[in-house]
């Protein structure tokens, strides 16, 4: 199954170059041995949550704003998807995905990726 | 037959959660397999009414619920077939389940214990789900025991193994990398479904002792599944050196009677044997962890036939090394009062009072409530009535209100 990783970082803090080589580093580590093991989707980096716009549309019409969805400290910085054989497997790769993407620690939001040829299950 | 419902009782209270655990192996569904033993049982209430009880009732529930998985599993693909736009990538139930059946026996418990206390779900709901699972206690009597309603606990239960189900979270034991991290966690479920029936903090006194008989129950599973782990045998310790105390614990209109006043001749002294002889058995292992130390404390204090005989100087020793491994502001109190109770009141005091500096014991009622006592052994009657209003200004439990009032008044008359 595929879960898809949502980093979310700390924008505000501020990382010496140093820092940000060793996040770089990170992901590069575990971008290879998910390659390797043939269970990489895709991953990518966002630009900051300043860049964000939100477009909400209302009786048909399209509200633009800016700004991200949610104004938190912690803010969407990148993902990974991953195929992994269940949650202890995609709990094992999110903890080694690192998320001081600007320094200061973050977290990761792991989700199952809803397949389409899978009905969701049925509750009696 | 007029016992047949008894009989079908009695087998769901000590096999459903062997019989539940092995259908969701071959199910992959709590939903399914819930629905299976259901059915199963149902199905025993009226053919053992006319067939007679069968000579294995476990095993005919087992074999019927298995029947009806595979009936399950095959109007599952009749519909499937009639929906041929739909692709479905998992392979059929059914086959799944005549390959699964024939594999030799093992306990899924154990795998079953692992899934419903997984991290990733809620803690309210572990302890639902594990007691909805492998008690094999209901609904309402989980909500009523928890004080939810039983709206709120129903659908509790259905998040979460709907996220058991969609997150996959996996059926099965733990690699050993993360094996002793889990197996804390599930320890943890287990002495706080025992805690809840332990500190009577509200409610209904028989459905709490329920809850301590059935967190024995799951203890004991644990230590029969895993026996090699010394802290499964010292929780189990645990639980039966506190349960052994139950009858004397509290008076008959529900006053709580703290250790020191306890009538040890209520003691149930079957519990205790069990209790210290699995102690020594976990401390032979010399692999010394919380449980194994709460339990030799809870040991020492069983040994001592009267108050006077116990042996304060080992429970402050044993306090000592808790303290090392599980800090924490409480074990500080209680090696506190053993120190009062060991060496002087006064150092025992001083102890006291430097953790309440700290801050954080100050809103906790306890530590009103040992600071109260101390100073009331040492005949400081005003400083200790200060204290024990204190505590009941901040306790919610009726029964240790009581306590504290009982006290209050005692020191009210002496002026």
């Amino acid at each position: 199954m595929r879960y898809m990783m949502l980093i979310y970082s700390n924008e505000d803090e501020s990382a010496t170059p140093e820092e940000m080589r060793t996040v770089a580093s990170a992901h590069e580590a575990v971008m290879d041995e998910t390659r390797e093991r043939g269970i990489f989707r895709a991953a990518d980096p966002l630009q900051p949550s300043a860049t964000a716009t939100t477009v909400r549309v209302q009786d048909g019409k399209a509200l633009v704003t800016d700004g991200p969805f949610a104004e938190t400290k912690e803010q969407l910085a990148g993902y990974y998807i991953l195929e992994c054989q269940d949650l202890d497997e995609a709990l094992a790769w999110a903890a080694k995905i690192p998320t001081a993407c600007a320094g200061g620690a973050g977290c990761v939001e792991i989700r199952p990726v809803r397949e389409f040829s899978q009905r969701p299950p049925v509750n009696a | 037959m007029h016992d047949h419902r008894a009989t079908v009782e009695a087998v769901f209270r000590s096999e459903s959660g062997r019989i539940i655990a092995g259908l969701i192996r071959i199910s992959h569904s709590f939903d399914l397999a819930e629905e299976a033993m259901q059915d199963a049982f149902a199905a025993a209430v009226v053919s053992w009414q006319t067939e007679g009880i069968p000579e294995n009732p476990g095993a005919w529930i087992t074999a019927t619920a298995r029947r009806k998985l595979i009936d399950y599993a095959r109007r599952e693909q009749t519909r499937r077939n009639n929906e041929d736009q739909l692709l479905y990538e998992y392979e059929s139930r059914g086959n799944t389940i005549n390959q699964q059946m024939d594999s030799p026996f093992e306990d899924d418990r154990l795998s079953l214990i692992f899934t419903c206390c997984h991290p990733a779900i809620n803690m309210q709901a572990q302890i639902a789900l594990t007691l909805r699972t492998l008690g094999g206690l209901t609904t309402p009597e989980i909500a009523r025991a928890f004080l939810v309603p039983e709206v709120t606990l129903a659908q509790r239960l259905v998040r979460a193994q709907r996220k058991i189900q969609q997150a996959r979270i996996p059926y099965q034991v733990p690699n050993p990398g993360s094996l002793p991290e889990r197996l804390v966690a599930v320890q943890a479920v287990l002495y706080l479904i025992f805690n809840e029936g332990y500190s009577a903090s509200s409610g209904d006194s028989l459905v709490r002792r329920e809850l301590c008989a059935e967190a024995i129950r799951l203890a004991r599973t644990l230590v029969e599944l895993m026996p090699q782990n010394p802290e499964n045998l010292a929780l189990l310790a645990l639980m039966l050196l506190h349960d052994s105390r139950r009858d004397a614990r509290s008076t008959k209109d529900g006053q709580l009677i703290l250790l020191e006043e306890q009538d040890r001749s209520l003691w149930h002294q079957d519990q205790i044997v069990e209790g210290i002889r699995l102690v020594e058995r976990a401390l032979g292992r010399r692999n010394v962890g919380p449980y194994q130390l709460q339990a030799a404390i809870a040991a020492v204090h069983a040994e001592a036939r009267t108050v006077g005989e116990t042996d304060w100087k080992q429970i402050a020793a044993l306090y000592g090394i808790l303290i090392a491994s599980q800090a924490s502001p409480i074990v500080s109190l209680n090696h506190a009062v053993a120190v009062a109770m060991s060496e002087s009141l006064e150092r025992g005091l001083a102890m006291v009072e430097d953790l309440g500096a700290c801050g954080e014991l100050d809103s906790y009622h306890l530590y009103h409530a040992a600071r109260a006592d101390l100073l009331r052994r040492m005949g400081r009657n005003r400083e200790a009535l200060e204290s024990y209003h204190r505590g009941v200004a901040l306790t919610t439990n009726a029964v240790e209100l009581r306590y504290l009032r009982r006290r209050i008044s005692e020191l009210d008359s002496r002026g």
